[in-house]
């Protein structure tokens, strides 16, 4: 147990290691009793938040009641977590959760500038705090609210509450959030803590006509969690956060019976201190939800080993307006008509709240290894790709990264300790460019996680190194495999440092069949090379892609796109026409709508078009049955 | 409407004061595509075998034949040998010397738009390039590689038609400079389709060169632009449809000349004299073309077409999503529709960049004067012309700084074969011909070979007054000044006409020829009605009588053919080519009996049309016996 544990913390040191966790835990004190008192302070003050009675007792999670406190309110994660140029115009990343944390990236900078022409001189900074005078007053359904104090359910519509669930990681959110413009935000917040308290929000929020939006990470790239402009009903965010508690694990079935609301860092540690996991780790882990997760069918790092979300649930309960939808049983898979746990999956909030899900659990692994390939060119990367899926020996995750993303790895690397180091860097990249040909502005790396049983690992290991070798594949070592994973916890925050800089960008995705991932890389890329052009972007963006997931049949692909956007009088709606532009090429390309980050309103118009009339039809018509007064009415998907 | 066109170089210039040897030697470094995948002419063939499409292809043909598949594969690399190209530099070098020398004797320049050159080096680097210049003659892909290699650009690999790989030895250096022979027809060879078709691809998604082939299909003979195919635009396109690549562009390239060496070759084709079969010694023959004057000529590269840009909104590449795309389909129906606007638009982009020389204005006002004119009235006409054609937009090549009846003299001097000038009276006639005893069917075959030729020149100006002719023949035959009775008129007489010129399908030629005559104040055009101005009486008469020698051709195929149909009873239906034949048989009789006045009837390309267009608009069917 001890060498498993010590494995691991080495294995992944991205995640808060225990110890951290713990003094996190004896600062929370404090920090609630800060909250407390701002309580107590608006109350004397005398607004009219006399309603407003947020339920005070803290349970254990990384993120607990008042997000607010320890997260940033208008960009990504923890408030401490930061890259900024220092006085020496050196970029380091601050705080203490990450390995990143407190070191020195001395190529960042020449990165940044060279990318995208910015220049640390010519700074966008944010609007330091809420503007809460900008938050348009509630607009509250009294006899909910008096229905609901009845049922004692906790409540809230303290406005900074409710901005910080007025939306998710969409760019445009996060721009006008820095600008400290602030749109429709929901009227009042709920905190249910168990299944039978959604079930009495709901009963009365049919009984009042209140519109609610469920809200688990918030961690939403799809707009979903925006409050549509026409509604003009009350508006009730429904966080879920409360609900986090694993209810039982069984061990004879492998199985936890989780509440939705769970983050999922805090499933995933609680689940250890058992000796079990989940395996389901998708890049928001450290924020995104249970709940949220079946709600927009997510996909994890290592579902080649897993398996995504729709393989992992076992049972799903949801409270619907019509009531609670679940199956009799935990059978393991049943032939009763089509699953109903597929109209759940990827309802994006539009049928109900997701309360309590069973899912598998897995022992946690024995070992685990990151490696990593260097190949000449992406196309043979992707020919390696291809052939591991054709012979079905993908380890647990295995992602390449095309040459751009390469060298902005690269710019991420922390300052070397010793001269020793940084001359085995050099001979490194010598053995490469000089000794075996590869072109430095072509080569592209492939990151590889492997997970299992020391032997086993090994082996799997050698099999996948001998297919790269065909294709032209270097073993690279194991530290670019790891500050390759690194690079997609850490990247959500280097688009805040960007925006500080005049530098706006997001990242999109989509699954291709095998045979068209090249050209649809290629023609995605440069067609946001050259909308840019036209749309008046000063300088050529940043477009890159990777392919983070292999499947039998094709794969998932993830497009990263930033630019300057000096010289632009509407920044973001030039992103948004790129974006738009960019993802009718991948459809024209024979890509999907998307593959895991949902449809929300951001890509509601290609819904049709998607899953044909019929399709949508038979969503449109469940939905009317389901909620037929529009109850949950984020407008999602339909 | 006007445009500003590019300035021209004279590439003869340097030719002229520089060692052809020197030239053909030196070093040629082309700009190639940022995309380009190396690969040899033979590694190239080996791509094109082991391909997903043709693969595919061999085994349906194997299972639908029962022949094995081996033996379909050895067919289908039969075929690929017959067809594939091997461009070789040194055969290039060959070419860039003696036609260095061809081209002094002939051209006393050759005209090149720089600006052109420039943006065509920049579209090669960026996307793989097709080139789709004019075809008037047989120098014209000859003179598209000799220009290419001046400029150091890639190499194209041309489409050509089979008939020049009967040529002994002539074929096999086209072969090694770049050309591929395609079968003039393959309707439902499936092996032979898709081979082609794979390679043009494989050629296209590596960039190995530029492809170059003619949109019109062949050489037009009456200097009129042809109506486009789009096979091969299709096949260039596919690869764009299914995303294999970013873009192509198109380039299309005008070629004009000032005098066409097959001029009299075609005139005599045109009135029922096949056309001499390719072959070295007839072209050892045609040398005596070397001891003549040709003018000038001139090459005009026009901005690149993105095929992207041109399917925006009209393409939905998703239609290809479900289907694996080596799997060939053939092209929907939207897609059909694009590819022939497509065609039609890159045709009409070719017309208007073509160079006119004042002749051709000159040639106009002959033909309209069958009586020939005096040279002062004909120098006054010509500059009447001259301003009209300006005026609509055409590419005119006049002479600065130069009297209007210098420039008529000079024209007149360059093309005396085709007249006769006595006491300051010009008329068109035949000159060259022995002047000894001759029947009077004889007599009109040459006066008829001189009105084609002449013809030919008229042609080349006839896109620029076709839309303002039509509108102007509308006119006069409705009657009327309502819009909508012109309006039909005009419709109809553009469906007559669609087999015979370059008319794009929608309102926009209308809506074009209002215009036009609008400003040049000819017309006004109210809400409902359409006037002619009190100045506008000559321009429509002009106008409307540029197209008379069509109309009255179109008048007489019912009638020839009603007599061709008579006189054989047994056979109501005839294939084409005998059709076109008694067609011209019996135009020639009514014509050497004094009762038709217009040669231009004579050509089989007229009728050849005419009856197109009839069975098009169902005036006559065709009858199986």
């Amino acid at each position: 147990m001890n060498t498993r544990a010590s494995l691991r913390r080495s294995a992944k040191p991205r995640r808060p290691d225990p110890t951290r966790a713990a003094r996190h835990r004896c600062r929370r004190g404090e920090v609630n009793g800060v909250t407390f008192r701002t309580f107590i302070v608006t109350l004397s003050v005398g607004h009219e938040h006399l309603l407003s009675y947020r339920p005070c007792n803290i349970k254990t999670g990384a993120v607990y009641l008042s997000r607010q406190e320890i997260m940033k309110w208008n960009g990504w994660g923890y408030s401490d977590s930061r890259f900024l140029f220092n006085k020496k115009g050196q970029a380091e990343f601050t705080g203490k959760r990450y390995r990143l944390s407190g070191l020195i990236l001395p190529s960042l900078k020449d990165w940044f500038e060279g990318t995208f022409g910015a220049n640390l001189q010519h700074k966008s900074p944010a609007t330091p705090t809420v503007n809460l005078s900008a938050v348009a007053p509630p607009n509250l359904n009294e006899p909910f609210i008096e229905d609901l104090k009845a049922a004692g359910v906790a409540a809230s519509h303290d406005p900074e509450d409710r901005v910080f669930r007025a939306h998710g990681h969409c760019l445009h959110e996060i721009f006008a959030l820095r600008e400290g413009r602030i749109g429709r935000v929901p009227d009042m917040v709920v905190w249910p803590s168990c299944h039978s308290d959604v079930e009495k929000i709901v009963e009365l929020a049919c009984k009042h006509n209140v519109c609610l939006i469920p809200y688990g990470g918030g961690t939403s790239v799809s707009s979903a969690l925006e409050c549509p402009h026409e509604e003009t009903r009350s508006i009730v965010s429904l966080d879920t956060s409360q609900m986090n508690r694993i209810l039982w694990i069984d061990e004879k079935n492998l199985t936890a019976h989780v509440e939705a609301g769970i983050i999922g860092q805090d499933l995933e540690r609680q689940l250890n201190e058992h000796g079990y996991c989940t395996g389901h780790e998708p890049d928001s882990m450290e924020f995104s939800s249970l709940g949220g997760w079946v709600a927009t069918r997510a996909s994890g790092m290592k579902k080649n080993i897993y398996g995504n979300i729709e393989d992992l649930v076992v049972h799903i309960k949801m409270v619907t307006p019509r009531g609670v939808i679940e199956k009799s049983c935990l059978g393991p898979r049943m032939s009763t008509g089509p699953d109903i746990h597929h109209f759940i999956l990827g309802s994006e909030g539009t049928l109900g709240v997701v309360t309590e899900v069973t899912m598998k659990i897995r022992p946690i692994p024995e070992y685990q290894k990151y490696g990593s390939v260097v190949f000449p060119n992406f196309q043979q990367g992707v020919a390696c790709l291809r052939e591991v899926a054709r012979q079905r020996c993908a380890p647990a995750s295995i992602r390449l990264m095309d040459n751009e993303q390469f060298q902005f790895g690269h710019a991420l690397k922390p300052q070397v300790s010793s001269i020793f180091m940084s001359f085995l860097d050099g001979l490194k990249k010598f053995y490469i460019t000089k000794f075996k040909g590869f072109d430095p502005h072509h080569l592209c790396v492939a990151t590889l996680l492997f997970e299992g049983d020391r032997g086993k690992v090994l082996q799997h290991e050698k099999q996948v190194y001998d297919i790269a070798a065909k294709f032209g594949g270097l073993a690279a070592g194991e530290d670019n495999g790891q500050r390759g994973y690194m690079l997609t916890f850490v990247i959500a925050y280097l688009r805040d440092l960007g925006m500080d800089y005049y530098v706006i960008g997001e990242s999109f995705e989509t699954s291709v069949p095998w045979d068209r991932v090249l050209d649809l890389c290629r023609n995605v890329k440069e067609r946001i090379v050259r909308e840019c052009k036209e749309r008046g972007v000063q300088f050529p963006p940043l477009s890159t892609c990777r392919v983070t997931q292999t499947y039998d049949a094709g794969a998932c692909v993830y497009f990263y796109f930033a630019f300057n956007y000096r010289g632009l009088s509407d920044p973001v709606h030039v992103y948004e026409q790129v974006e738009h532009a960019a993802r009718e090429e991948i459809l024209a390309n024979g890509g999907s709508l998307s593959h895991h980050h949902g449809v929300g309103k951001l890509r509601k118009e290609w819904m049709k078009e998607s899953v044909s009339g019929v399709g949508l039809g038979m969503l449109k018509s469940v939905k009317e049955y389901v909620d037929p007064q529009n109850i949950f009415g984020n407008r999602n998907l339909l | 409407m006007l445009k500003k066109r590019d300035d021209f170089e004279d590439i003869l210039e340097e030719r002229r004061r520089s060692s052809d040897l020197r030239y053909a030697l030196r070093c040629y470094t082309p700009t190639l595509y940022r995309g380009l995948v190396p690969c040899k002419a033979s590694m190239l063939k080996s791509i094109v075998l082991q391909s997903d499409h043709l693969q595919y292809v061999i085994k349906q043909v194997s299972s639908e034949s029962g022949e094995s598949t081996e033996g379909v594969s050895e067919e289908a690399s039969l075929i690929l040998d017959e067809m594939a190209h091997c461009l070789q530099l040194s055969t290039i070098r060959f070419f860039a010397f003696t036609l260095s020398k061809a081209f002094k004797r002939l051209f006393r320049s050759v005209c090149v738009n720089e600006e052109g050159i420039q943006r065509l080096q920049q579209a090669v680097q960026e996307h793989p390039v097709v080139l789709l210049p004019s075809h008037r003659s047989y120098m014209d892909f000859l003179m598209m590689s000799y220009l290419l290699y001046t400029y150091d650009l890639p190499l194209p690999v041309i489409a050509a038609g089979m008939d020049f790989m009967s040529m002994k030895f002539v074929g096999e250096m086209l072969r090694m400079s770049g050309a591929f022979f395609i079968r003039r027809s393959f309707g439902g060879d499936k092996l032979y389709w898709a081979v082609f078709s794979e390679y043009v691809k494989t050629m296209l998604r590596n960039g190995y060169a530029p492809i170059e082939f003619f949109l019109e299909g062949t050489r037009s003979r009456t200097c009129k632009s042809l109506t486009p195919k789009t096979g091969l635009l299709n096949i260039v396109m596919e690869p764009f449809f299914k995303g294999e690549l970013f873009d192509v562009n198109l380039v299309p390239v005008s070629i004009s000349y000032e005098r066409i060496l097959e001029e009299s070759l075609y005139a005599r084709e045109l009135l029922g004299i096949p056309k001499p079969k390719e072959s070295t010694s007839g072209l050892l023959k045609a040398r005596r073309v070397l001891s003549e004057d040709y003018g000038s000529m001139y090459v005009y590269f026009g901005h690149p077409v993105s095929v992207r840009s041109l399917a925006e909104g009209k393409i939905n590449r998703s239609q290809y999503n479900l289907l694996p795309r080596y799997i060939p389909q053939k092209p929907s129906a939207d897609t059909h529709e694009f590819l022939s606007d497509a065609a039609f638009r890159l045709v009409r982009i070719q017309e208007e960049n073509m160079v006119l020389k004042p002749w051709v204005l000159i040639a106009t006002l002959l033909l309209q004067n069958p009586d020939g004119l005096d040279l002062s009235s004909l120098a006054e006409q010509t500059d009447w012309l001259r301003h009209l054609a300006l005026a609509f937009g055409a590419f005119l090549d006049w002479p600065d700084h130069e009297a209007c009846s210098e420039v008529v003299s000079c024209s007149l001097a360059l093309h005396r074969h085709l007249l006769s000038v006595s006491a300051g009276h010009v008329q068109l006639s035949v000159t060259d011909v022995p002047q000894v005893e001759t029947t009077p069917e004889e007599a009109v075959f040459h006066q008829a070979v001189v009105v084609l030729s002449c013809a030919s020149y008229r042609n080349q100006i006839l896109h620029v007054f076709l839309r303002p002719a039509l509108l102007a023949m509308a006119m006069q035959s409705a009657n009327s000044n309502r819009k909508d009775d012109v309006y039909n008129g005009f419709n109809f007489l553009r469906k007559v006409f669609s087999n015979e010129f370059i008319l794009c399908p929608g309102d926009s030629d209308f809506e074009e020829a209002c215009y036009l005559l609008m400003k040049r104040g000819v017309l006004q055009v109210l809400e409902h009605e359409i006037v002619m101005s009190a100045s506008g009486h000559s321009t429509l008469a002009f106008l409307s009588s540029v197209l008379d020698p069509f109309l009255q051709g179109y008048q007489v195929t019912p009638h020839t053919q009603c007599v061709a149909v008579f006189s054989d009873h047994k056979r109501l239906i005839l294939l084409r080519f005998e059709m076109s034949i008694f067609c011209f048989l019996c135009a020639f009789v009514i014509m050497a009996s004094g009762r038709l006045k217009c040669y231009e009837a004579l050509s089989s390309d007229l009728q050849k049309n005419a009856l197109a267009a009839f069975l098009r608009l169902k005036a006559v069917r065709k009858v199986k016996v």
